[in-house]
């Protein structure tokens, strides 16, 4: 196949090498040229990239784009799942949602989590970071278990979680056992409680995750700051507040992100505790929980479709302000960005 | 998942082994690390005893160690046919995806990343912007769309889902690593007669391990956990994976708590042995994808 080698037609200009605006404003590094110009293609490199790609492609077309695509469509119908789409209702699903108390409030929960699962998790994964950064025996072995948690999956955190919150559960046990009785209390049903149990729960099956992270970035920070530091004198945690932290922001600001779109779409470990009806009651329910007892469970698959596009557009938007306003430092390189 | 650029080579200033002067005395720093470790597998530990424990005591005294080891429940699991059928569906998932994701990403990568065509940059760009949609979004239509290719109650109306969703974060990953072969390399082998497939099949294949390697493990462990998908696509028993089959089993014993404790601690070993064995490439995979 070496003779396409030597062929000069040139199909097309290259596409644009560097940044390309991608979903908005995130900001994806494209590839570059190659570095060596090929003088162009001809019938066999075509055959090849058609072989190579158009698998690819035809599985992702169809099971990613058109099923959001028909998201888009089935949204705008009053439609029970079998049978076409006849009866179109325009926006009156979307009205619906707006006007239902039910998501609003689930709505609400997910802002919620979105905030405390920044506020407890990420001061906690950073002060866990700086402590597994020292060297000390047995680093790596705290490493790996510090993880295990976020390896598990989700079915088997929330079976074994919701056998130990119960009110006869072993939390409540070893409460009575170490003379905290009076706080016991039972944590999955309680308005009041359950939600900060579900907090509980996530903080310890991702904050795994998040040290991990922090991790990799501590391990980006050149030693001879800190020492620099230390030599003019500065205290451990003067060191790790003025230089370490700032240096650490573009993988902080990047955990929240991750963080916060997680948590908007947060569906698996509330459905598995709370169940689909229980969790509106409970305090705990979720956009994503909503349109599945709402949509599927209740044979209502043109509405479930109008709460799939809320969810996106409103994860969507929330990526996008995010980007806007707090990665973009990161996309202009300060190295100390973050820091005022 | 926002995801910057993957390079194949590990995070700089690995060196800095020698850290800073400690300024906590070196006992409170264990005892740190060590409650965090204690929180972190109590729960973990908690389920495992618990299979080995009676209903009773676990009624009597939920916070007890096992008195007598029970090994009933643990059996009555293993030698029932449910377990083992969930853990066959479970793997033959997770395989089928991971293979899929690495086979079609990998082709895909190496020609985005080695071949100059037109509409290179648009293909990357509608691969990337698929990070932007979660499964989550496109659960409702994914369920009409098996159902109507007739694929309800099939492994492969979970695995062919799977591999679209898998695909983007595989391309993102790879391309980088593709594209890092100096073509200094291709150029030695097409003068031995190599041709582009044959550069495919015997460079780029074993140069872009590292980056295949890490794709497969996070492919293969949110398979194996994955749960929404199954719970629409997948409604009969013969066809659970065992997350599913985790929530069946502790709906239908739910008065029978230990033999439930049995069942999860067993269906958190594949999970657990998989990651020891890879931790280092997931934790290396992490450090690489994400820019600190």
């Amino acid at each position: 196949m070496s003779e396409t080698q030597h062929e000069s037609v040139r199909l097309a200009p290259d596409p644009t090498p560097g940044l390309t605006k991608v979903g908005g404003d995130t900001p994806v590094v494209s590839p570059p040229a190659p570095r060596r110009r090929r003088k162009g293609i001809g019938w066999a490199a075509r055959l090849e990239i058609a072989l190579m790609t158009g698998p690819t492609l035809i599985v992702f077309l169809s099971f990613v784009i058109l099923p959001v695509a028909m998201a888009a469509y089935y949204g705008f119908f009053s439609w029970q799942g079998y049978g076409p789409a006849e009866d179109f209702v325009g926006l009156r699903n979307y009205l619906l949602i707006f006007e239902d108390s039910t998501f609003i409030d689930a709505l609400r929960h997910n802002g919620i989590i979105v905030v405390l699962s920044l506020l407890l998790q990420g001061p906690a994964a950073i002060l866990l970071a700086l402590l597994l950064n020292r060297q000390m025996r047995g680093q790596t072995l705290i490493r790996v278990l510090v993880f295990i948690p976020y390896v598990i999956a989700e079915v088997v955190v929330g079976t074994g979680w919701s056998l130990m919150l119960h009110g006869e559960g072993v939390v409540n046990a070893v409460l009575e056992k170490v003379g905290l009785g009076w706080l016991q209390t039972d944590w999955l049903a309680d308005p009041k409680i359950a939600i900060w149990t579900l907090m509980g729960i996530l903080t310890w099956k991702y904050i795994g995750f998040a040290v991990i992270l922090f991790l990799a970035g501590l391990q980006g920070i050149p030693e001879e700051l800190t020492e620099a530091a230390a030599i003019d004198g500065a205290s451990y945690w003067q060191i790790q507040r003025r230089i370490t932290l700032p240096l650490l922001g573009p993988t902080i600001r990047i955990w929240a992100f991750l963080s916060m779109i997680g948590a908007l779409q947060l569906f698996d470990l509330v459905y598995i505790i709370w169940g689909q009806y229980v969790a509106a009651t409970a305090g705990t329910s979720t956009m994503a929980t909503y349109m599945v007892a709402n949509g599927r469970n209740a044979g209502e698959y043109g509405y479930g479709n109008a709460v799939a596009v809320v969810l996106f557009f409103i994860s969507l938007f929330a990526a996008l302000l995010y980007q806007r306003f707090i990665l973009r430092r990161d996309t202009e390189g300060a190295i100390t960005g973050g820091r005022r | 998942m926002a995801v910057t650029a993957v390079t194949g080579r590990r995070a700089p200033h690995r060196s800095s082994r020698s850290r800073r002067p400690f300024s906590w005395t070196d006992p409170s720093v264990y005892f740190v690390a060590l409650l965090l470790i204690a929180t972190m597998l109590a729960p973990v530990v908690y389920i495992i005893l618990g299979g080995f424990r009676t209903n009773a005591e676990i009624t009597t005294d939920p916070a007890g160690l096992p008195t007598t080891w029970q090994t009933q429940n643990y059996l009555d699991v293993l030698t029932g046919s449910t377990f083992w059928q969930q853990v066959f569906n479970s793997t033959i998932v997770a395989l089928a995806t991971t293979a899929g994701v690495v086979t079609l990403g990998l082709m895909t990568s190496f020609i985005i990343a080695r071949y100059r065509f037109w509409g290179r940059g648009a293909m990357y760009a509608l691969f990337a912007a698929g990070l932007m949609f979660p499964l989550t979004v496109a659960i409702t239509p994914l369920y009409i769309l098996v159902k109507t290719l007739g694929l309800m109650n099939t492994l492969a109306g979970v695995i062919l889902p799977q591999i679209g969703f898998g695909i983007p974060l595989t391309i993102i990953i790879l391309v980088p690593f593709v594209r890092a072969i100096p073509d200094e390399i291709q150029e030695a082998a097409s003068i031995d007669g190599c041709s582009r497939l044959g550069f495919f099949w015997r460079m780029v294949l074993p140069l872009a391990m590292p980056g295949v390697i890490t794709v497969s493990i996070l492919t293969f462990i949110q398979s194996w956990n994955g749960y929404l998908l199954p719970l629409f696509i997948l409604n009969r028993e013969e066809t659970f994976t065992l997350p599913l089959g985790v929530q069946a089993f502790a709906s239908e014993y739910s008065v029978d708590t230990a033999k439930v404790l049995a069942f999860t601690s067993l269906s958190m070993i594949p999970a657990l042995v998989f990651f020891s064995l890879f931790q280092r490439r997931i934790v290396g995979g992490l450090t690489g994808a994400v820019k600190g």
